[in-house]
């Protein structure tokens, strides 16, 4: 079992959800006066759930706690919950609730989890900002929602179907680098993704001069297997005949810039 | 209706064709009974293990046209386990032994194998259709047999299938006297495929009038096809990426304009926005536009493209049209009678986050003919849906799916009850009916008094108490599907009315509380349900005690009595 607290503050509140499927374990039982709650994670056999219970029992004889043991299979806490929070976030922490009940703990370290819910436990003050950064993540992890046809999903997901995948070396550097040229909106665009990429600055461009003001002029083969300079012919015409790109650099550069 | 003779009253029976009109024609008396089976051409099976293939065909001997359902809905989402079933291989052998003289067969989420698909080919010598929608379990091998061995082949239609492409020459095998394609489809298939076949069959097969092509054939490939065919009425383009300055595009557009006779375009998995234009002359004839699966082309793209077209009636697009796209299309498209908005946020695209109540209410507003709506949306009111209920009286399928399925209405902070009650008021016709965001149990009292006609509802995230599965047992009298997923529904909903089972197809709950004594106890007294549990590939344990909850619970009729071909981790009880 991770993160069980065996001992909570008086005052504490643990929560436990019968979990749909593996992940989340815990016992709902509420310690007024103040509020807070912290979840956390166990293993999911029927044996575990029992131990869970019979520590619950055990402090609460002792007079450690005062208990209530609720199991929640679903998503309203709200009914056995009592809670303090600011006035206003009754959404949010509806929404934290409902949150962790469909955590499916499959994929996500365990770590992660209990992390989450020490860091409820502090004050319901953090619950909504837990919320705001917690929940969008969360709700990726809903098995089988938004409920979209896994063929589906993964053809549109497909970044590589999609995109002009070029590579790009640079004369000098020891690897190269890929790029998609759809992402580019035009020639300014691709020309400054290029210098971020490689730390240099590429010259500024005219027809009839090439790159002028640097040392370094940027290059694409066609489909034609020729060496042309980037920025000749029209965006779209580009995009769809450059095979590969080369930035040149020294004078095989400024030698493309002589002439026609 | 002694008086006529039974050749008359058979011909009369001819032109009943809906199966439900065919069922009650059956049920009047023995003779009529007799009759309609002995000529009933095509039949569906909702579910394949509600009966078993040997009936059917004893039933119907002159069957012609099977359309076989497998898996359950909520199969299409991971939550049924792989290997749960849904083979069709038995159907297969079944209906080759008896020598039924079967031309078409259509198959929903079935487990399809090679060794069936060859079998298909080799046994049915009229063979004529073959429509495989979200199967999976075959590869292009089979598809090869079929090709090869099906010399009438009419239609080949592969819609959303999971086939592992072995890359091979399966369109090769088609052979040359095979002229008779009308229909063909296989863009869901990854790998390649060879061009000059593709061509050359589409070249000698005159009466093709609908043709989808996988993401692999390029421009200049549908180019040439286009020139052979240019008859189609339904085109999926493949790859739409080109320069728009070169030759084959200026050819291509030329070409597109002579296809006078298309109303349906779909495809566009990979596109260069600046391609577009060359469709532009079709659009305005398009009845049928699929643009859910082309992410390149971008919201801008998207509303300059529909406002060509003025004459759809089936739109399925992605969210990334925002509500003012949306707004494009209720003033453009007036004769729209079925959307889908699909959500982009799964790519991560950038830009404004989708559609909201806004995009809605301006369809309902523009398009009065609507029937049909799929939405995914970031958000929903009530008061949005109030008015959708108010403009579209007619409506028979409303699935709304909002991203976050518990959210409330976000300017009231209130439930959804009310607009959905307003929906299902209005919508006297509603057959069909998905539910998202925060819902009491008031919802369902309403679905219950209201929704008369109801025959599907799914159910996720929704509901206080087992009284909202009761408000829906006992009040929709036809309903034959119920889905419900993570929500507060347990062992008193389900026991509340088991005979009501019997009158459905299915019923699905998942993540609710239903607990194992319960299932076994409907299993117990209803004989003629299987009830099945399932946990995820975890071989259930018999011995554990009744007060387990189940995390998934599926039950349906049959005639058929437990199956045998249920993998070890599902429990039939």
């Amino acid at each position: 079992m991770n993160g069980v607290i065996t001992n909570p503050e008086k005052g504490s509140s643990v929560h436990m959800l019968l979990p749909p499927k593996g992940g989340w374990v815990g016992v709902s039982h509420v310690c007024p006066p103040t509020g807070g709650t912290c979840s956390f994670k166990a293993a999911n056999t029927a044996t575990t759930i029992l131990k869970f219970i019979d520590i619950i029992l055990r402090l609460s004889s002792q007079g450690k706690m005062e208990s209530r043991v609720v199991f929640e299979t679903h998503l309203n806490l709200k009914a056995t919950e009592l809670r303090l929070g600011l006035p206003g976030t009754q959404e949010n922490e509806d929404k934290t609730a409902h949150s962790y009940a469909v955590v499916r703990n499959n994929k996500r370290p365990e770590r992660e989890t209990s992390e989450d819910s020490v860091s409820i436990s502090k004050a319901s003050l953090d619950q909504q900002h837990v919320h705001a950064v917690a929940a969008p993540q969360l709700k990726a992890e809903i098995v089988g929602w938004p409920p979209i046809r896994s063929y589906r999903k993964n053809s549109v997901q497909e970044g590589e179907g999609d995109g002009i995948y070029v590579k790009v070396s640079m004369d000098g550097a020891p690897y190269l680098r890929k790029i998609d040229l759809k992402v580019y909106r035009g020639y300014p665009e691709l020309l400054k993704a290029l210098e971020t990429m490689f730390k240099l600055t590429i010259g500024e461009y005219s027809e009839r001069e090439g790159y002028k003001g640097s040392e370094y002029a940027p290059t694409y083969e066609d489909k034609d297997g020729d060496w042309m300079l980037v920025g000749d012919v029209p965006w779209d015409m580009f995009m769809t005949c450059c095979k590969r790109l080369r930035i040149m650099k020294g004078s095989e550069a400024r030698g493309l810039g002589c002439g026609v | 209706m002694n008086i006529f003779p039974d050749e008359v009253i058979e011909q009369i029976f001819g032109y009943v064709t809906s199966q439900r009109d065919r069922n009650a024609l059956s049920l009047v008396c023995k003779n009529w009974h007799k009759l309609e089976r002995c000529s009933r051409k095509s039949v569906l099976i909702g579910n394949c293990y509600s009966i078993s293939p040997e009936r059917v065909i004893e039933r119907f001997p002159e069957l012609k046209s099977l359309t076989l359902k497998g898996k359950p809905h909520f199969a299409d989402f991971n939550l049924v386990p792989h290997g749960w079933g849904g083979f069709v291989y038995p159907w297969i052998e079944a209906l080759a032994k008896t020598k039924v003289d079967l031309e078409k067969l259509k198959l929903k989420r079935m487990v399809v194998t090679d060794e069936g698909l060859e079998l298909l080919a080799r046994s049915f010598m009229n063979f004529k259709s073959l429509v495989l929608l979200s199967c999976e379990g075959f590869t292009t091998t089979g598809l090869a047999a079929i090709a090869a061995n099906c010399r009438f082949l009419r239609e080949l239609d592969l819609q959303e299938n999971e086939v592992d492409d072995h890359k091979g020459q399966w369109l090769s095998c088609f052979p040359d006297c095979c002229t008779s394609l009308v229909s063909l489809n296989f863009a869901c298939l990854k790998g390649e495929i060879n061009l000059g076949a593709l061509e050359r069959l589409v070249a000698r097969s005159p009466n093709l009038k609908s043709l989808r092509l996988n993401h692999t054939v390029p421009l200049s490939a549908l180019q040439r096809i286009l020139m052979q065919a240019p008859q189609l009425v339904d085109l999926g383009i493949g790859s739409f990426i080109h320069d728009p300055h070169s030759e084959v595009y200026t050819r291509l557009k030329n070409t597109i304009i002579k296809c006078k006779s298309m109303t349906s375009l779909s495809g566009f998995f990979e596109v260069l926005p600046g391609c577009l234009r060359a469709i532009y002359p079709v659009c305005m004839n398009l009845t049928a536009l699929n643009l859910s699966y082309a992410a390149g082309i971008h919201c801008r793209e998207l509303i300059k493209l529909i406002r060509r077209c003025g004459k759809l009636q089936r739109l399925w697009i992605m969210d990334c049209i925002g509500d003012y796209g949306l707004g494009v299309v209720a003033s453009t498209c007036k004769d729209l009678q079925e959307l889908r908005v699909f959500p982009s946020v799964l790519i991560g695209l950038n830009g404004p986050a989708g559609v909201s109540e806004k995009g809605l209410v301006a369809i309902s507003m523009g398009c009065t003919k609507l029937h049909s709506l799929l939405y995914f949306c970031q958000q929903m009111t009530n008061a949005a849906l109030i008015t959708v209920a108010k403009n579209c009286p007619n409506c028979i399928r409303f699935r709304l799916c909002i991203l976050d399925p518990t959210k409330p209405d976000p300017d009231t902070l209130q439930p959804l009850d009310e607009g959905f009650g307003a929906i299902v008021q209005s919508c006297k016709q509603l057959r069909r009916l998905s539910l998202s965001g925060q819902l009491t149990d008031r919802v369902f009292l309403y679905i219950g008094v209201y929704a008369e006609q109801l025959e599907m509802l799914s159910i996720a995230f929704a509901g206080q108490s087992d009284k909202g599965m009761m408000y829906v047992l006992n009040g929709c009298k036809k309903l034959r599907k119920l889905e419900i997923r993570d929500s507060p529904f347990g062992d008193p909903a389900l026991l509340t009315d088991m005979g009501k089972y019997e009158t459905m197809r299915s019923l699905w709950m998942s993540s609710c509380d239903v607990t194992i004594g319960a299932c076994k106890a409907l299993a117990e007294k209803m004989r003629r349900l299987n009830v099945e549990i399932f946990n995820e590939n975890e071989k259930v344990d018999c011995s554990v005690d009744g007060g387990q909850k189940v995390q998934k619970m599926y039950l349906y009729r049959t005639l058929a009595g437990r199956r045998n071909d249920a993998p070890e981790h599902v429990w039939i009880l």
